[in-house]
């Protein structure tokens, strides 16, 4: 072991508030979010017909189905980031620890730092790779060194980024590689300690190498991350997730085990399109 | 129809018909008239900068910047109150019309880009820039030399502020439409407020873009007559305070280009050459200070 690692062993001061954030963790909890009888509409036109879906804690659930079909529309429910778009309405619910999240009471901010996001185009800020980490806790008001410099080393280690940029952290995060712009991306988002980590196509525009070790990195990270990821690529899906479920049209046509998914589906149109004869 | 074999023998030479030589010649002939014309496009300027550093840089000197103007008929001195009252008005308007076009631009761009409000905005805006300086300098000279009952700075200020206003806010919003979606959508996923999101990530990232359009209003803002002949008017001294006729460089080249005195007219070329100068300049040091950050 490095003396590096015994430093970042070292007791560090935490805030509360990270703490107040991690307290309530219920490891393996079974139906940890629950989507109820969801629909959302854009405007008038409807992109999510009634969705019925349990996602269980600290596993990877894969959506999958072909463009159009609802599964961003869906992830992008969770942080509620749909909301960004003029003109969207929701009908049904969808719950966390048993709250819903689209309850008055519920604080965006909050949820949100709860719930990571990784999108499709790697959106590193045009900053050095430290303050790109740091943001999270920086527009929380935190601004102690020393957490800071700890939490840098925190995510950039889970991202597997450490070695790789440990020497110049106060470059600019715009000088990284495609996959090691998406690893930081993945290091930003795991800072603010959430719990969930939602991951929008995070492989498409890398290179297979890049995207083995984020596939990779996917897997580590689901020991301490309920992880929902939306992939076109079916290899990648039965790859990482344990949990598949399969969108056609704004409908869940299948959800189950991934492995009995891809194996023995049990819908005719989850066979047609993971064996490619449509979409 | 040709054959295959035919064609492929043929494929570089265009068949060898006299197109070819044709459309040589041609292309030779429309890309020279190109490079003839882009060339024509420097000559009004190099023309311009040509007879104003010939006319203008043999009087320069320290004096220029720290004496007054000279009594009609006599020689020496300067202007350096015009230039002082130049660099007064300009930073009156700047101090308006900055804050005002930037927050303008942030609602208008951030907050209710498609409202009835931020259109309204955007339309008048648009409107005001094609409005002569002229009539800017005949309202300022209404709602704040009529009321005060005097010529002033401040009234000079006022002109030029409504008149850089649109161009800044114009400017700013395109800046700030030109950050990326992706940018935002990171910070607020990131759990971001809507306003900390506009003040550590779109503004610093609009900044470079937004800084180019405050300095082309100070380009333009020094440069103007109209605005502030009818409100600062003009003055042999130095300005004592905002509430008093202020001499500016514009109009003093206006005024001193008209007198039958050889020295004054030569003062209204090193003018010139002080204004041009001056305005290229803040241009460069604005462009070295927000250059766009490299990867």
């Amino acid at each position: 072991m490095s003396a590096e690692d015994n430093d970042s062993m070292k007791a560090v001061p935490v805030s509360p508030r990270m703490i107040e954030l991690t307290d309530d963790f219920a490891p393996g909890e079974a139906n940890f979010i629950k989507v109820d009888n969801f629909k959302f509409f854009y405007g008038k036109k409807p992109a999510l017909h009634g969705i019925n879906l349990v996602i269980p804690s600290r596993k990877v659930t894969a959506f999958i189905g072909p463009s159009g079909c609802g599964k961003s529309t869906l992830l992008r429910n969770f942080n509620r980031m749909n909301e960004m778009i003029p003109g969207v309405r929701h009908e049904g619910d969808i719950t966390i620890h048993g709250t819903s999240i689209f309850d008055p009471s519920v604080e965006i901010i909050a949820l949100r730092r709860r719930i990571g996001m990784v999108f499709q185009k790697s959106n590193p800020f045009p900053m050095s790779i430290y303050e790109n980490i740091v943001y999270s806790l920086r527009i929380a008001g935190q601004n102690t060194r020393s957490v800071l410099d700890e939490t840098v080393e925190r995510c950039l280690r889970s991202a597997a980024l450490w070695d790789e940029v440990k020497d110049r952290l106060h470059d600019s995060a715009l000088g990284l590689s495609g996959g090691q712009m998406q690893r930081l991306c993945i290091a930003r988002a795991v800072a603010s300690r959430p719990e969930i980590l939602l991951m929008d196509e995070p492989c498409s525009a890398l290179d297979p190498i890049a995207t083995a070790k984020v596939e990779e990195l996917i897997i580590e990270l689901k020991k301490n991350f309920t992880i929902i990821i939306v992939t076109h690529n079916m290899q990648q899906a039965s790859r990482v997730s344990e949990l598949t479920a399969f969108f056609y049209l704004g409908n869940l046509i299948e959800y189950d085990d991934t492995r009995k998914l891809f194996t023995n589906p049990s819908k005719k149109q989850t066979e047609e399109y993971i064996t490619g004869r449509f979409g | 129809m040709t054959a295959p074999e035919h064609k492929q023998a043929n494929f570089f030479t265009n068949d060898g018909k006299r197109t070819s030589l044709f459309r040589l010649i041609r292309n030779r002939f429309l890309t020279g008239l190109c490079i003839g014309l882009s060339l024509l496009t420097l000559v009004p300027l190099f023309s311009i900068v040509f007879l104003v550093v010939k006319n203008g840089l043999p009087l320069l000197g320290m004096n220029l910047f720290t004496e007054l103007p000279p009594a009609p008929g006599l020689e020496g001195g300067g202007f350096g109150n015009a230039i002082l009252g130049t660099v007064v008005m300009v930073g009156l308007a700047l101090v308006a019309a900055v804050p005002l076009g930037i927050l303008a631009a942030i609602y208008v761009n951030e907050y209710a880009p498609d409202s009835l409000l931020a259109k309204g905005v955007r339309f008048v805006a648009k409107l005001l820039t094609g409005i002569p300086s002229i009539i800017c300098g005949v309202f300022a000279f209404a709602a704040v030399v009529m009321t005060t009952h005097r010529f002033s700075s401040i009234a000079g200020g006022v002109a030029l502020a409504i008149l850089i206003l649109p161009t800044i806010l114009l400017t700013a919003e395109q800046a700030l439409l030109a950050v990326p979606r992706a940018f935002r959508e990171a910070s607020l996923g990131l759990g971001a407020t809507h306003y900390q999101t506009i003040c550590r990530i779109v503004l610093p990232e609009a900044l470079p873009a937004i800084m180019t359009g405050v300095m082309l209003a100070v380009a333009r803002a020094a440069g103007e007559t109209a605005p502030v002949l009818f409100t600062a008017l003009f003055s042999q001294n130095w300005i004592r305070s905002l509430m008093e006729p202020t001499a500016s460089l514009s109009v003093m080249i206006y005024n001193f280009a008209s007198l039958p005195y050889a020295y004054h007219i030569k003062l209204a070329w090193a003018a010139s050459f002080v204004l041009v100068a001056l305005v290229t300049i803040t241009n460069v040091i604005s462009q070295v200070i927000f250059r766009p950050k490299q990867p």
